[in-house]
């Protein structure tokens, strides 16, 4: 199996909010990041709100340039100035409402990157343009209309196809579904999976909605503010987690199940400002199982069975 | 009695294509310390039936039904004063948007304040303690120094705690809830979750909790109301909802659910809602049925309960099938 995407310990650091008066903070977005993503797979990203899953987004697609750490696309480093490279990797965004310019027809929005990364003749990018509705289930007769004559699960599949349009090998799927109705969902996950065993591409999906990731993800890596805090084939992090605030995360996801046993376990507190992330484990004010040595180092993210952890008193 | 019984709600919007029936004789029954859950594809008309009912439509908005009763009073016949008096005390909402309902010119503790006085007419000194309070209730750390607060200095789900704080702070006995955790990270709903159900239990409130979070919906819910372009279709307790749905727009909704998938492919309803300009004529779901016969054109049946009310011709039941 190929590699598609190997990252080693990326790290993205802003500076933020340096005023006149004021010392400028530096916030780790992404502080620390390895992975390998396979071609024909999926690798999810999970965590909450402003844990780095963006973030990560724009540096494997090369919209951002990462501030420390390597990534390699197919075997070589991601090099944004590679139309190789440019071509191999695309995004998707959250949502499909703003994410594709409503004074353009659809022909236009498909028809871009072609023109801007090819050298293809207008007969050829047209004809290429209507294949790929085709091929994500719109009728190519709509090439003439704008983004608002669709609905917002048609307008996610437009903006799958336009990432298709340069022949990728791996798809960014920034909460892909997240804005769409449960239907319509589940049409868009449909051709995701259809796409991905025809094309073999590799999918890096990001997602809050852990239902959605257990039933796509081969590998999934869990977040928290910055950090990989375990990583895994999915079905063993679903079944056992061993990480505190997996375990919680999962144990806060309603289950769409009203006679099934649950017992939650509800965090108490927020995630912290990563302005100014608390000294150890990052996770340790909210953690139920935080010790002295949680307040004052952090674990490195370590193997344990089959799945990485980065916790001193991993449960399950 | 029960709390709130509304019967026959429709509502029409002037739109420059005509009128669009957004609402479409839609009941809504209520009891007391309830917990009722209103499900339902996006522009089904959740928020606007809820909206119709708070008097917080547009002019636009043309408001129709049998009967719109709270807590004993005929909200169609009462005066605006009166109703404004019920209106954020008696029964409160929290908006879809949080954001956007509380207004960004004024600290958290100004607008606990200004509720707390408009309600309940209490002097300075109670209205901060009971702002305190408030905002302890809803789980917010320090909340002595949030007072003075303004929402853009508050994260967004201390922001959706600070409106749940002020929709508490009357006492209601209707709570509306509208996509209230939509926005937040799990823990956090659950959080809230957790808050918004001790609270029903504890005062008796009765919640609407409009969500399309199937997974919130079975784990909160007592009673599901499943909306489809403006009608109620279907309406049971949450056990029989999830395990013997009678309408094929229930079913299949619950069928596209990714934790009922068996293998990679999800069953999807095919199409989309109708819009404005292609609402079939008989059963508006009728266009995307995997049940779909000739009758179905024409007139719809309205179900039994044992059926769920159900809006359909053909209603699906498990126990006669299985
Ligand atoms: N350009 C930037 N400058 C400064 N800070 C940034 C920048 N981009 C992101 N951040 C911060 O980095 C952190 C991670 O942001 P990111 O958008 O990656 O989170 P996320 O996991 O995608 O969250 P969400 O689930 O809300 O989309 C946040 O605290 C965010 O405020
Ligand atoms: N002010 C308005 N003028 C015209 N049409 C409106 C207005 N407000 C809402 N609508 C329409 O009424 C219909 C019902 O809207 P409503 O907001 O109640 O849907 P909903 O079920 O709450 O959907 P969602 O799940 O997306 O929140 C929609 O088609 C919407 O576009
Ligand atoms: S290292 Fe300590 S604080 Fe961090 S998750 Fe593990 S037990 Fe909790
Ligand atoms: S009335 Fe007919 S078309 Fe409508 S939901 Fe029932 S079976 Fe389907
Ligand atoms: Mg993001
Ligand atoms: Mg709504």
């Amino acid at each position: 199996m190929s590699t598609a995407i190997n990252a080693v310990d990326l790290k993205k650091h802003y500076e933020v909010g340096g005023g006149m008066f004021r010392k400028p903070g530096l916030v780790k977005a992404l502080d620390g990041a390895s992975f390998t993503l396979d071609a024909g797979k999926t690798l999810a990203v999970v965590g909450e709100s402003g844990c780095g899953k963006s973030t990560l987004a724009r540096l494997v697609t090369m919209i951002e340039t990462p501030t420390e750490g390597s990534l390699d696309i197919e075997g070589k480093p991601a090099d944004s100035s590679s139309v190789d490279h440019r071509k191999a990797v695309q995004i998707v965004f959250q949502n499909p409402y703003s994410s594709l310019n409503p004074r353009h027809k659809i022909r236009t929005i498909l028809e871009e990157p072609l023109r801007l990364n090819t050298d293809m003749s207008a007969e050829d990018r047209g004809k290429r343009a209507a294949q790929t509705m085709e091929r994500v289930g719109l009728r190519p007769e709509h090439i003439e209309r704008y983004p608002h004559m669709f609905s917002g699960g048609q307008r996610q599949r437009i903006a799958i196809a336009r990432a298709l349009m340069l022949n990728p090998r791996v798809l960014v799927l920034d909460e892909p579904v997240s804005a769409l109705d449960l239907s319509i969902q589940a049409q868009v996950l449909n051709i995701l999976a259809d796409l991905q065993a025809e094309l073999g591409l590799a999918y890096l999906f990001i997602s809050h909605d852990l239902s959605v990731v257990k039933h796509i993800a081969d590998d999934v890596m869990v977040m928290y503010l910055g950090k990989v805090v375990e990583s895994g084939a999915a079905k063993d992090v679903f079944a056992n987690p061993r990480h505190p605030y997996t375990k919680a995360l999962l144990s806060a996801t309603p289950n769409a199940d009203p006679v099934a046993k649950k017992e939650r376990i509800v965090l108490t507190g927020e995630l912290p400002s990563p302005l100014n992330p608390p000294a150890g484990c990052a996770f340790n004010p909210r953690c139920a199982y935080a010790s002295d040595k949680c307040r004052t180092s952090a674990p490195a993210l370590e193997k344990l069975g089959d799945v990485e952890v980065a916790c001193y008193h991993p449960v399950g | 009695m029960g709390l709130l019984d509304i019967q026959n709600l429709s509502v029409d919007f002037q739109t420059a294509g005509g009128l669009f029936r957004a609402v479409d004789g839609v009941d809504i029954q209520c009891e007391r310390g309830e917990i009722l859950s209103i499900v339902g594809e996006s522009g089904s008309g959740k928020s606007v039936s809820m909206l119709a009912m708070m008097g917080l439509l547009p002019w636009t908005a043309k408001i129709n039904a049998d009967k719109m009763v709270f807590d004993g009073k005929d909200l169609t016949k009462i005066s605006k004063r009166e109703r404004r008096k019920i209106i954020g005390k008696d029964m409160a909402m929290i908006f879809q948007e949080p954001i956007s309902s509380l207004n960004p010119c004024f600290t958290v503790g100004f607008q606990l304040g200004e509720s707390l006085k408009l309600h309940l007419g209490m002097n300075r000194a109670e209205r901060k303690k009971r702002s305190i309070e408030l905002l302890e209730l809803v789980g917010i750390p320090a909340p002595e120094t949030r007072l003075s607060a303004f929402p853009h200095q508050l994260s967004g789900g201390m922001n959706q705690r600070v409106m749940i704080a002020m929709a508490l702070s009357g006492d209601p006995k209707l709570l509306i809830a509208d996509e209230p955790t939509t926005a937040l990270d799990v823990t956090i709903q659950a959080q809230i979750l957790d808050l918004l159900v001790s609270l029903q239990k504890e005062k008796e409130m009765a919640l609407i909790l409009i969500t399309h979070d199937m997974g919130v919906v079975a784990e909160t819910a007592e009673r599901v109301q499943v909306q489809y372009a403006g009608q109620r279709v279907e309406e049971q307790h949450v056990t029989g909802l999830f395990t013997d749905p009678h309408h094929p727009y229930t079913s299949a909704l619950l069928n596209a659910l990714p934790e009922r998938a068996v293998g990679r492919k999800l069953p999807s309803i095919p199409g989309v809602v109708p819009g404005q300009y292609d609402r079939p004529t008989g059963c508006l779901f009728a266009p995307r049925c995997a049940h779909v016969q000739d009758d179905c054109h024409g007139n719809v049946t309205r179900q039994s309960a044992e059926l769920g009310n159900a809006l359909c011709n053909h209603p699906l039941n498990a126990k006669v099938t299985a």
